[in-house]
Formats: structure tokens, C-alpha cells, sequence
């Protein structure tokens, strides 16, 4: 670990153990799920099994005798309450969206769509009933891929999106990368898949609603990486109960990876259903209905092509992407193939141009949000994937290829041609880090001995950087998105010193009750465990917009840092007051607030707390209480960045793709608590290897999902990943109070490519293969190591 | 994941159960559950009535019958793992997971003769022998009898697999499987030993529709040759979006090679 010893805080930068942890060791977290309220009801979704069908009658009667069963909802009962469309939270011009139900009305448009719901006295009976609903679906011609959907005479997903185009994106300049194109000393095109990934949360997606009609007030528990978001949603545009009449708590989440971050259908039929019935009703998803509704990720058909000049230097890069976006389009659908993916194009490089065209297409798949990474895995991976190939074939290490074209320390505050501005940065130290920890020569001497032989090696080195922290909310506007993205906090602090701290950002996982604390032990000076962390229940919490896209850290810990100097302003005042001196004599060190060399004249914190309250001594004119709320609205992105270096030892026999050794070297600015960096950065990269090797969202041509349970989605396992080698640079950011960035994307934002590129370095070395596409499946490997050396010997003989 | 309503009932001992079964046709029998209760769960198998016969005593545990270890069909396969049989143990070692070997049993799922479980290959390189019970009396199944077909065996309706009879004479023994990367099934299992007459016998598993023997890979190991290939050129392969019919008959003759090895 580098570059936080010269911190002198006590508990920023400590790797302490999560606070969380010991519940939900222990099993006694609450979960969604977990929570039962008297009187509650049961609901249990009927699902579309078709991609495509247009919905005829629905015979309640079918089940509305069986013992238990209270009532049968259909999106007639939908349209019937006057519930609205679940709204998309990001406008691109002339974005085509169609409408999108809380139950389907007309059509489903997806296997999973939700076409009845079944409320019953216990979860069984719900099942039980939900199974035997008579529905008669009439299908309809489906498509499940984008290419298909675009095609001429292709079926129509929705009638009000002509062609199946939702929209046409681009950014940059055409015409200077068409000049870099003219200039070229060499060319590389490469055509790539990005696949369908599910996200599989630990928890599934869960909702419970309750309706107070003397009040008029709802209560939701939801499993939701932002309750103030779905809260707007739900009140403001699909269901119409004043704002403040909806709570919603998200109380422990078991893991979002983004999937939580959206406004889904249960959630509204669960408010709907509690008002009807006079009672709480709760749905849990199924682990087979997850992978049906949880909103997918990734899915984009790309063209990449790379220009260089004759010394190697990149002169223009060129991006096509086909961008699936699924049966629906969610939150924030639109934004995460273009603002979220073709601005990050542009990579760690000195580009002159860049040119990005991204069409959203629809299809009669599980819609497309979203998921870890969200367009900036992808824009890796298509920028990343295409310098490798450029590497080969100018015969250059793709090591030093890379740093000779880096984005160079002086030149930060950096400009890209795809209008992002990098706040900071210095990749090489990162690079060469990684080089030195992961023995590169030693790797290479390796990889030749090995050559020719039943197993080969294959080794890559590949540099990123991410935006997270999106902002500022005037900026983001301007783009098209239908929130702000700023943060709040509240800190409040209680007559006997102790501290509670609420954040509008959310842990499903990150260990924000462990680390936001670590921020205000320090500021405050009082021990850590005076202070809790209030999240996840818009009845408490100032508004905020949750978490998601590496944000909490930047923005929600930045908007803690500047309530928590506004505590310590006015706790200063109270302390001199209390000092009888003057406040320029005051200092605050060692926890308590002292008189400049009179160190005996002193007060603790404790002591200021009490009098705030008590309010026998305050100087004049001042408010008593102890509490200070912040808004803050970061004044740009923060852009971590990073070398990773993955190595893999194919079977060639099998096609078995072994991921030996797997190195990193991150820069996330400060760390303030490195055990939980660690364990973001560890799961990210297992995500990113999960992609490369073995998760497959796959459907078949007409939108039938083959991989619907574990049984074929192959999730990754301890025992397929090795013991990670992860170090840090820090390069703080040079616009937050905290100088922090983000690191709960770039694990996964950095290996899919890293772990790809090892596995094509293998096979280009060996025998010349530039490109296969993810995930590198056994099959997969094997035949085309078969083939290439068929037609190796095949040229020999000729 | 909630099963359509059953029935459930345990077996007080075997011959209770074959009563119980003669009583109610539609009785189906759960041992370890591993692979009937995740087909209930998806409402893929809904059988009225469950017998357990789970904990019936009578049917656990291994001992020694003269040249035969006799292993209870409720043995489970983490007793497998631990005992002193025969290639057994490092088939065991690759069924699940600890807790899926905590609770499933050997006898579960060689009646079972799901085409992708380890241990039917296992069971025919070994020559292991079947007691199957029926409310008629005791029959002896030969190994190369018991797999029928998919999910088909040789235990008929009615009729309980009470024991596995193990050869002891088998000197050295392997197995290689290439798994399935989501389900941990084999997509190829190839089992080999080595018998007291020095003969010895192959199988393969996961690759067709059932385990069976591999004739042409015992006669050329037999004949001191190399596994070599082809191995199974002209059988009906299984093939699937993971591995193609062509694939596996390549494991098979991938891992045949890699087992002859070990084997020495």
C-alpha cells in the first residue's frame, strides 16, 4: 500500500473490520423478505412464457375458488386504478420508448413479462394458484438479438418503435477520425460481442407494501440501491400519492451489482395490491424468476477500428455498437451504451479523435440496464481488446505500446476528444507497478517455453480508466437524465455525544456503516464507535439519490465531510464560549477542544454536546441543537484508473482455459478503508473473469433464455480463481474534499478485457488467432485451436 | 422455488417400504432429494406422495461379504469419500459439494441413472453388483445390466436397490472428468481399474444417454497398447449448447488417455 502514510488520521485509511459484518455472519441481518407484518398477504407472479404473444382472456374464475386464494390482478385491474407507465430516467433525443406496464395489458413482450398476479392467505397457495391460471396467449413473431431486430422484415418488438431502433447516438468527430483513417500508417478492425450477463444478486429482488387508509400513507419495503429514487418514481409518475405519503425503506440488501437500482413491476402491483385488499401483501422472486425479470447487462454487437501513424502513436479510433436494450427500456436504459460507455472510448490514451455511433435496438429479451460497470466495462473492453490487436500486428509489446501512448501526467486536466474532462491521473506508475509485481519477462521466457506444447500461456496487461461519480447534476441535465446527482448528509449528534449519520447513498454491500464512520471519527475526534451510519429508509434520511455507479465514496462521503465540518464550526463557537475565549484561540486536537497554550483549559466534545442541547450557555444569538444537513454537488466525474494483468494456461487438449495468476494495481485517490477496497476490488475482478469465462446470458433466436438456472449459467466459484496480487497508486482527486474516487466498478471494468486479452495472447502466440468472443468455453478454445492448426498444417503441406 | 402440494411418509424398514410401495402405486421414493427435490421445486416433477427411506439403517454403511464389499444403497456420498472402497472415494470426491455429499447417497443415484452422474462409470469399471428387493424376493444385477437408458435402470417400480456389491480385488483404479462448469455434472466421466486377474475395465459417463463400457480402449490397454482414439466412433453422443456430440467423444478419448496414464 502506497501513498496514504502522509494522512495523520486516526481512522481514515484503516483496513478496520467491517461493522456490518458480524449480522450477516451470523444470520441475523433483516432482509426484505425477513419481515413479516400482521395480516400479509402473499403474491406470486404469472409470467409470459413466451418471447412475444399477445394476451386474450385470462380466466380468474380458473383460480379464484381454490381455497386461500383472495384475488386475481391483470393489467386491465392496472389500467382499471389509473396507474401509469413506469417512466425511463434518461431522455436521449428522439428516444422511442414504449410503454411499459406494471402488468402487461395488450402483449407480452418477454419470457418473464408479468401478465397476472396471483394474492393468496400464504406464498404456497400464491405458487400454487399462479400455476394454474388459465392464460390464452396468442405468440407472435419474436427477436431476440440486435443485428436480427434490425434487419429488414425483422418482427416488431412494439408497434410505436418502427424498425425496432429506439434511438441513434453519437459523439465525437467523424471527420477527424476519417483524416487519422487517411494518415494511417496501419490499420486494425476488429468485430466483437460484449454478451448477455445476469447479475445474479446473493438476495433476490423482494417487495413488501403496506396501505394505512386512515392516514392515506404507504409504506414499501423494497430491495433498492436508492428508496429516495424509487420513492419519485412511484409517487410522482406512476402511482400519484403525494410524495410524502410514501415511505420507502430498503432495509438490509443482499447485493444489487445495479440490478436494484430500478423501478420494476413488482413494486408497483405491490402498493396497487395492498390498497385493493386492505392488507400487506409481500412478493419474493424466485431464483428462477430472477433470472427472468432482474434487469440483464452488457449485450452489444461493436466494430472497432484503430489508426496509428508510423511511430506507433494512435491517431483515431472508430466505434460502431449495436446496443441491445431488451423488451423494455428502464431507468436508465438509454444512457448506459452512450453517455455511460461511448464518452469512456476514448480510454488512457492520447487520442486525436475518436468517433463513437451507438443504436439502441429493441428485442423480446429481459430488458438491458445498468450492471456493474454499466457501459464502462464495455468501452474497456472494445478500446482495450482493439490495442491489443494493434500491438500484434505492429509487432510491438502490448506493455510498451500502451505507454508510449498514455494520457501523460502534465497533461491532466484532460480533455478527450468524447467530452469528458479526466480530473487526474499518472498511469504509468501503475503500469510499471503491476509489471514488476506480476515478473513480466519471467512471464514472456515462460510463455515461449511453453509454446507448442498441450498447455500454453497466455499473459496481458491491459490499462483503464472509469468516470464515477457522475456529475455535476447541471451537467447531467444537460444530458438527458431526469435526476440530480448530488448527495446529501445529515449528521446529528445526540446530548451525550454520540453520533448518528445519514447518507442518501445506500450499502448493499460496500460497507458504508463502517466506512463513512471511519470519515467522521476523524473530523469529529470522538471514538468511532460513539457513531452509527443511517441508511436505506427515506423516512429518515435527508433526499438523496442512492448508490450506484461508484458514487458513494466521492459524492455521499464528500457531502458527509461538509455537514461534519459545519458540526465542528459551530462546536468550536460552543467550546470557546464555554473557554471564555476567543474562537481564533481555539484549537481542536487530540479529541477535545483546548486554548492555545493553555492545554489544561480544555472541553470535550462530550461537554459541547451537552451544552448544544441544554442551551444554559450558548453565545449569543446562536440556535441550540448540535445538527448540520449538506447537499453537495460534486463540480466533476472522478476518473480512477488503474493496470491489470491477468494470466491464463489453456489446455489445448480441452480447451480449458485455467486463470493462473491475476495482478492489479488500482487508483482510487485516498483509500479510506483498505480491507473494504479489497473486497471490492476482489469481487469485481471475479465478476470481470466470470464475463471472460463463463457467464452467458444466452437466448435462443426467437428470445427462449437457454441459460435460466444454474445449472447452465456458470457463475464463478472460489476454486476457478486464484489468489489475486492487488496493489494501489493514489492520486487523489483534485475536486472532492476527501480527494476520493470510487473502486466498486473497476474490478470489474478492468478483467473482462484483461482476462480476454491473456486468453487471446495465448492463442494469437501460439497460433495466430486474433479474435474469439466471451465467454472462452472449452469448445469454444478447442476448435479454434483445432482449426487454426488444421490450416497451419494445411499451408505447410501446400 | 415451492413445490406443488405432496404427500410424505418414512419407511420403518425396508420391508415397510416394499409393503408401503405395494400399497400406493403412486409412491415415489426420496433418498437424498439431490436431484428429485430441485425437479419439484421447479414443478418439473410433481409426485403425489414422497416414502423416505432416508434413514433406514439397514440400508447404510460398508462391510465386508468374502471377496465383496456391500455397501447400504443409503450410504452416503461422504461415507463413500471416507471409506477404503475401490475408485469410489475419488468419484465421491467429485459429486457436488460437501453438503450435497453429506446427504446424498451412492444407492440414490446409481438408481437414479441420471447419464450424467459420476458414480454409474465408476460402478462398471468396477463390475459392481446391484441387490435389488421387490415385495417377489432378492434378484443380482451385474453392473453392464443396470443402466438402461436415461434416467432408467435396472430397478423396476416397486422395487428397492438395497445394496452395491464392490469387488475387492481391484489393485489400482482412476477417474478423470471433465465437469460441467455451471452444474459440476460430468460432461465426460472416464473410469478405469484394474482387476485381480490384472484385466482391465473401462467406462465412461456424462458423454451419452448412458454410462457404459468402453470395449475398444479395454482391449487395446489390455493388449499393453495406448488408449489412442475413436474410442467411441459410431455411438449416439450427447450434445449440448456447452458441449457438442463431437466434443465429448473427443473428451473421451482426451480423458481415456489421460486415465490410462495415471493408471500405469
Amino acid at each position: 500500500m502506497t501513498g496514504n502514510e502522509s494522512r495523520t488520521d486516526k481512522y481514515f485509511g484503516q483496513a478496520l473490520k467491517r461493522k456490518e459484518d458480524p449480522r450477516f455472519i451470523t444470520g441475523t441481518g433483516n432482509y426484505t423478505d425477513d419481515i413479516v407484518l400482521p395480516g400479509m398477504l402473499h403474491a406470486a407472479m404469472v409470467r409470459s412464457p413466451y418471447p412475444h404473444a399477445k394476451i386474450g382472456g385470462i380466466n380468474k374464475e380458473s383460480v379464484t375458488g381454490m381455497p386461500g386464494v383472495v384475488a386475481v390482478l391483470t393489467g386491465q385491474d392496472i389500467a382499471d386504478a389509473g396507474i401509469g407507465s413506469i417512466p425511463v430516467g434518461w431522455l436521449l433525443p428522439e428516444l422511442k420508448t414504449p410503454a411499459h406496464p406494471a402488468i402487461a395489458l395488450t402483449e407480452a413482450n418477454h419470457v418473464g413479462d408479468i401478465v397476472a398476479v396471483v394474492v393468496a392467505e400464504n406464498r404456497a397457495l400464491a405458487e400454487d394458484a399462479a400455476s394454474m391460471l388459465e392464460v390464452d396467449y396468442e405468440p407472435l413473431p419474436s427477436v431476440a438479438f440486435a443485428g436480427a431486430a434490425i434487419a429488414e422484415g425483422a418482427p416488431v418488438v412494439h408497434d410505436d418503435v418502427p424498425g425496432n431502433v429506439a434511438f441513434n447516438w453519437e459523439i465525437g468527430d467523424a471527420t477527424a477520425v476519417q483524416e487519422g483513417f487517411n494518415a494511417a500508417y496501419k490499420t486494425v478492425k476488429l468485430k466483437l460481442t460484449n454478451q448477455r450477463l445476469i447479475p445474479n444478486a446473493i438476495e433476490p429482488r423482494a417487495s413488501l407494501a403496506q396501505f394505512t387508509p386512515a392516514s392515506g400513507e404507504y409504506l414499501l419495503y423494497t430491495t433498492s440501491q436508492n428508496p429516495h429514487i424509487h420513492r419519485l418514481i412511484l409517487a410522482a409518475f406512476v402511482m400519484n400519492i403525494p410524495e410524502h405519503k410514501l415511505r420507502v425503506i430498503s432495509p438490509d440488501v443482499g447485493g444489487g451489482f445495479g440490478s436494484k437500482i430500478f423501478q420494476y413491476q413488482e413494486e408497483v402491483i405491490m402498493l396497487l395490491a395492498a390498497r385493493l385488499m386492505g392488507r400487506p401483501v409481500k412478493w419474493t422472486a424466485r431464483r428462477s424468476e430472477a433470472f427472468v425479470s432482474d434487469m440483464q447487462g452488457r449485450d452489444h454487437e461493436t466494430e472497432t477500428e484503430m489508426a496509428v501513424d508510423k511511430d506507433g502513436k494512435m491517431l483515431a479510433f472508430r466505434v460502431n455498437t449495436l446496443a441491445n436494450l431488451g423488451a423494455y427500456q428502464t431507468l436508465f436504459a438509454p444512457a448506459v451504451p452512450t453517455y455511460l460507455y461511448g464518452t469512456l472510448c476514448n480510454g488512457v490514451y492520447k487520442l486525436p479523435a475518436v468517433h463513437v455511433k451507438v443504436q439502441g435496438v429493441m428485442t423480446n429479451t429481459v430488458p438491458v440496464d445498468a450492471y456493474r460497470g454499466a457501459g464502462r466495462p464495455e468501452a474497456t473492453y472494445a478500446i482495450e481488446r482493439t490495442v491489443d490487436a494493434m500491438a500484434h500486428a505492429l509487432g510491438e509489446d502490448p506493455a510498451e505500446f500502451r505507454r508510449k501512448n498514455f494520457i501523460q501526467p502534465e497533461d491532466f486536466p484532460y480533455q478527450t476528444p468524447v467530452a469528458l474532462v479526466y480530473d487526474s491521473g499518472n498511469y504509468e506508475p501503475a503500469l510499471d507497478m503491476a509489471l514488476g509485481m506480476m515478473k513480466y519477462p519471467e512471464l514472456r521466457a515462460e510463455q515461449e517455453r511453453m509454446k507448442g506444447s498441450n498447455k500454453i500461456l497466455g499473459v496481458s496487461v491491459i490499462s483503464y480508466v472509469e468516470a464515477c461519480g457522475l456529475a455535476p447534476s447541471a451537467l447531467v441535465g444537460q444530458l438527458g437524465a431526469q435526476a440530480g446527482q448530488w448527495e446529501s448528509s445529515l449528521v446529528r449528534v445526540y446530548p451525550t455525544g454520540k453520533v448518528e449519520l445519514f447518507t442518501g447513498s445506500h450499502s448493499h454491500g460496500q460497507g458504508h456503516e463502517t466506512a463513512f464512520p471511519q470519515i467522521a471519527a476523524d473530523e469529529l475526534q470522538i471514538p468511532i464507535e460513539d457513531i452509527d451510519l443511517v441508511h436505506g429508509d427515506t423516512g429518515r434520511m435527508p433526499y438523496g439519490w442512492g448508490t450506484y455507479g461508484s458514487r458513494s465514496a466521492a459524492v455521499g462521503g464528500s457531502a458527509l465531510k461538509v455537514a461534519l465540518q459545519k458540526i465542528t464550526a459551530k462546536a468550536k463557537k460552543i467550546a470557546a464560549h464555554l473557554l471564555e475565549a476567543s474562537e481564533e484561540d481555539v484549537e481542536h486536537e487530540n479529541g477535545v477542544f483546548r486554548i492555545k497554550g493553555a492545554p489544561d483549559q480544555s472541553k470535550t466534545f462530550f461537554d459541547v454536546a451537552l451544552m448544544a442541547h441544554l442551551a444554559h450557555s450558548l453565545p449569543d444569538g446562536m440556535e441550540p441543537g448540535l445538527e448540520a444537513t449538506a447537499f453537495y454537488d460534486p463540480k466533476n466525474f472522478v476518473y480512477p484508473f488503474g493496470t491489470h494483468m491477468a494470466v491464463v494456461e489453456i489446455d489445448t487438449d480441452t480447451g480449458k482455459v485455467d486463470l493462473r495468476n491475476y495482478g492489479c494495481v488500482d487508483d482510487c485517490g485516498p483509500l479510506i478503508n483498505p480491507l473494504i477496497v479489497e473486497g471490492q476490488v476482489h469481487g469485481g475482478i471475479a465478476q470481470g473473469a466470470g464475463q471472460a469465462l463463463w457467464e452467458e446470458g444466452a437466448y435462443d433466436e426467437e428470445g427462449n433464455l437457454l441459460a435460466a438456472s444454474y445449472m447452465e449459467y456458470t457463475m464463478p466459484r472460489a476454486d476457478d480463481l486464484p489468489m489475486y496480487q492487488i496493489d494501489h497508486t493514489v492520486t487523489p482527486s483534485p475536486h472532492n474534499p476527501l480527494g476520493v474516487k470510487g473502486i466498486g466498478e473497476s474490478g470489474t471494468i478492468a478483467s473482462s478485457a484483461a482476462v480476454a486479452n491473456a486468453v487471446l495472447d495465448a492463442l494469437w502466440h501460439e497460433c495466430g488467432i486474433e479474435h474469439l468472443d466471451m465467454p472462452y468455453t472449452a469448445e469454444k478454445v478447442w476448435k479454434a485451436i483445432r482449426d487454426s492448426r488444421a490450416g497451419m498444417g494445411q499451408a505447410a503441406d501446400d | 422455488m415451492y413445490p406443488a402440494n405432496f404427500d410424505y411418509q418414512k419407511a420403518a424398514s425396508v420391508d415397510a417400504a416394499l409393503q408401503a410401495m405395494a400399497d400406493n402405486p403412486d409412491l415415489k421414493v426420496i433418498a437424498g432429494g439431490h436431484s428429485l427435490l430441485p425437479a419439484m421445486k421447479l414443478r418439473l416433477a410433481q409426485p403425489p406422495a414422497l416414502l423416505d427411506i432416508f434413514n433406514l439403517e439397514e440400508l447404510k454403511g460398508i462391510k465386508e461379504d468374502g471377496d465383496f464389499y456391500v455397501v447400504g444403497a443409503m450410504t452416503t456420498h461422504a461415507d463413500v469419500l471416507r471409506s477404503q472402497l475401490p475408485l469410489f472415494p475419488e468419484v465421491a470426491g467429485w459429486v457436488g459439494d460437501p453438503m450435497v455429499r453429506n446427504r446424498g447417497t451412492i444407492g440414490g443415484s446409481l438408481a437414479h441413472a441420471d447419464p450424467s452422474a459420476d458414480y454409474p462409470a465408476a460402478a462398471l469399471a468396477t463390475g459392481a453388483e446391484f441387490v435389488i428387493r421387490g415385495m417377489g424376493g432378492e434378484r443380482t444385477v451385474g453392473a453392464d445390466e443396470m443402466f438402461l437408458g436415461m434416467f432408467e435402470s435396472a430397478v423396476q417400480h416397486g422395487e428397492l436397490l438395497t445394496h452395491i456389491r464392490i469387488p475387492r480385488g481391484i489393485s489400482a483404479s482412476v477417474y478423470e472428468k471433465y465437469r460441467h462448469p455451471a452444474s459440476h455434472y460430468a460432461i465426460v466421466g472416464v473410469a478405469m481399474a484394474r482387476h485381480a486377474d490384472g484385466q482391465i475395465r473401462a467406462a465412461y459417463t456424462g458423454a451419452a444417454e448412458k454410462a457404459a463400457r468402453l470395449p475398444k480402449l479395454e482391449e487395446r490397454l489390455n493388449a499393453g497398447q495406448d488408449a489412442g482414439t475413436g474410442l467411441v466412433e459410431g455411438a449416439d453422443m450427447l450434445g449440448d449448447r456447452f458441449a457438442s456430440a463431437e466434443f465429448r467423444a473427443h473428451l473421451v478419448d482426451v480423458l481415456s488417455d489421460r486415465a490410462a496414464k495415471r493408471l500405469g
